[in-house]
């Protein structure tokens, strides 16, 4: 794993209690599921129909009627459960998923999230995400800041086609940590060497800054 | 209980709208899927979750331009979907899982319409009602009924009650409601009573049509392992 995504995925892993029911998106929010501390009981959701997931299996050991929502073979933990779709996304539309983590695209100062479409690309779905977004009692959101030509993807308004509206409630990126508050957005954390300013510099969007910012 | 899959399709007509379990390449349907290959219907509109791959599932129905129209939630792993799609070819309506989940459960429930947050404030919800409950806004999104729902289940009895196993059950429980007509696969069919009735997941009052098929091939899309300890 590349540092920056090993950086946002050791930071991710610290909003899992023990005891929550979590679901992880497809991608870099994935590789989260191996950094949750052994004696912690966490139950992962797979929206195709699994509360419980395991590890992947040892080789000779795959099941083909055993997939995660991105299609790879896995196995269940000892508790888990399996249901069909409906009542997977009833869960998830129910406010009964504690958390969940997911990629973005773009996210904006009021909680806008993208990260399903670009238009003029191959338009491939939305998947699950526009539920579980609208659904889940906590959505964190983990990207990188900036993009490949080093402009924000955290922007005032996002210019994607939106995943959901104002439902974001914490981003997590390689440089920092905002929670998103009726009183807007706030900068909570930086990561280790980072200065307020970088973030400033890196960032379209207006946010304040916590008096009770986390610097490491 | 039918003996031919060939048979068991051959009232689909073409522009049939069909309705068929599955997520990914799990607990689809794919002998009923070869059957419909092989019957040349065309101009189908297919709502299931996703399409395929190019030379498996639904794919191969896309590949031998039989679809005209998909209703699905992610289609995103399939080269010939996105030649049809970007030609023209190909309508394709996107919808969010748990509201293609909802949308099925309901049509199969007998219930029109429901609101959902899902979507709201999106590209969704454009052209939808939107009402407001407890201060928060919904959507109308409509239940959807199928002239035939397909299938695949792990074990049936005569009777046409059903058991599925582990993630491979996904849409299909739904989908066995929404169906003017409804066939099932299965990989075993035995004598009426030998199921469990509190084991049931489909009861056999959806099943119009059931067929065991032999040598199920359940393609794996992401073979993902650990080393052994």
């Amino acid at each position: 794993m590349e540092d920056v995504r090993q950086l946002i995925v050791r930071r991710a892993v610290k909003e899992i209690k023990d005891g929550m029911n979590v679901n992880l998106g497809i991608g870099m929010p994935t590789l989260i599921a191996n950094e949750i501390p052994a004696d912690f009981h966490v139950m992962l959701q797979s929206e195709n129909g699994l509360l419980g997931i395991g590890p992947f299996p040892v080789e000779g050991e795959e099941d083909p009627d055993l997939i995660n929502a991105g299609k790879e073979t896995i196995t269940e933990v000892p508790g888990s459960s399996f249901f069909d779709s409906a009542e997977s996304f009833a869960m998830i539309r129910g406010g009964h998923i504690d958390l969940a983590i997911l990629g973005g695209m773009e996210v904006s100062e009021t909680g806008d999230l993208a990260n399903w479409m670009i238009p003029g690309k191959m338009v491939k779905g939305m998947g699950g995400a526009m539920d579980l977004v609208s659904g889940a009692k906590r959505v964190v959101v983990i990207m990188e800041h900036v993009n490949k030509h080093g402009e924000s993807k955290v922007k005032k308004s996002c210019d994607l086609p939106l995943t959901g509206q104002g439902v974001v409630h914490r981003l997590i990126t390689d440089l920092a940590v905002f929670d998103f508050t009726q009183d807007g957005m706030v900068l909570v954390e930086t990561h280790p060497g980072v200065s307020v300013d970088k973030v400033k510099e890196s960032t379209e969007a207006s946010f304040r800054v916590s008096s009770d910012l986390i610097s490491q | 209980m039918m003996n031919s899959f060939a048979d068991a399709v051959a009232d689909i007509k073409d522009g049939a709208t069909l309705i068929v379990g599955g997520f990914g390449l799990c607990g689809i349907p794919e002998k009923l899927i070869f059957a419909l290959r092989d019957s040349g219907v065309k101009d189908l509109t297919i709502v299931s979750n996703n399409c395929g791959v190019d030379d498996w599932g639904l794919g191969i129905l896309l590949a031998n331009r039989q679809i005209k129209k998909m209703i699905s939630s992610y289609v995103g792993e399939n080269k010939i979907f996105e030649q049809q799609f970007l030609s023209g070819e190909l309508e394709v309506d996107l919808v969010p899982q748990g509201t293609l989940a909802e949308r099925i459960r309901a049509g199969g429930a007998g219930i029109p319409g429901f609101y959902t947050a899902t979507g709201v404030g999106t590209a969704i919800a454009e052209g939808k009602e939107v009402k407001m409950f407890n201060g928060k806004p919904y959507i109308l999104e409509e239940g959807i009924v199928g002239d035939f729902a397909l299938v695949k289940a792990w074990k049936a009895d005569e009777y046409g009650n059903l058991v599925y196993r582990k993630t491979a059950r996904n849409f299909n429980p739904l989908v066995a409601t929404a169906g003017k007509v409804t066939i099932a696969e299965v990989e075993e069919i035995v004598k009426q009573g030998e199921l469990s009735p509190d084991q049931i997941h489909t009861p056999g009052i959806y099943v119009q049509r059931l067929l065991q098929g032999q040598d199920y091939e359940k393609r794996i899309e992401r073979r993902t392992v650990r080393k052994a300890n």
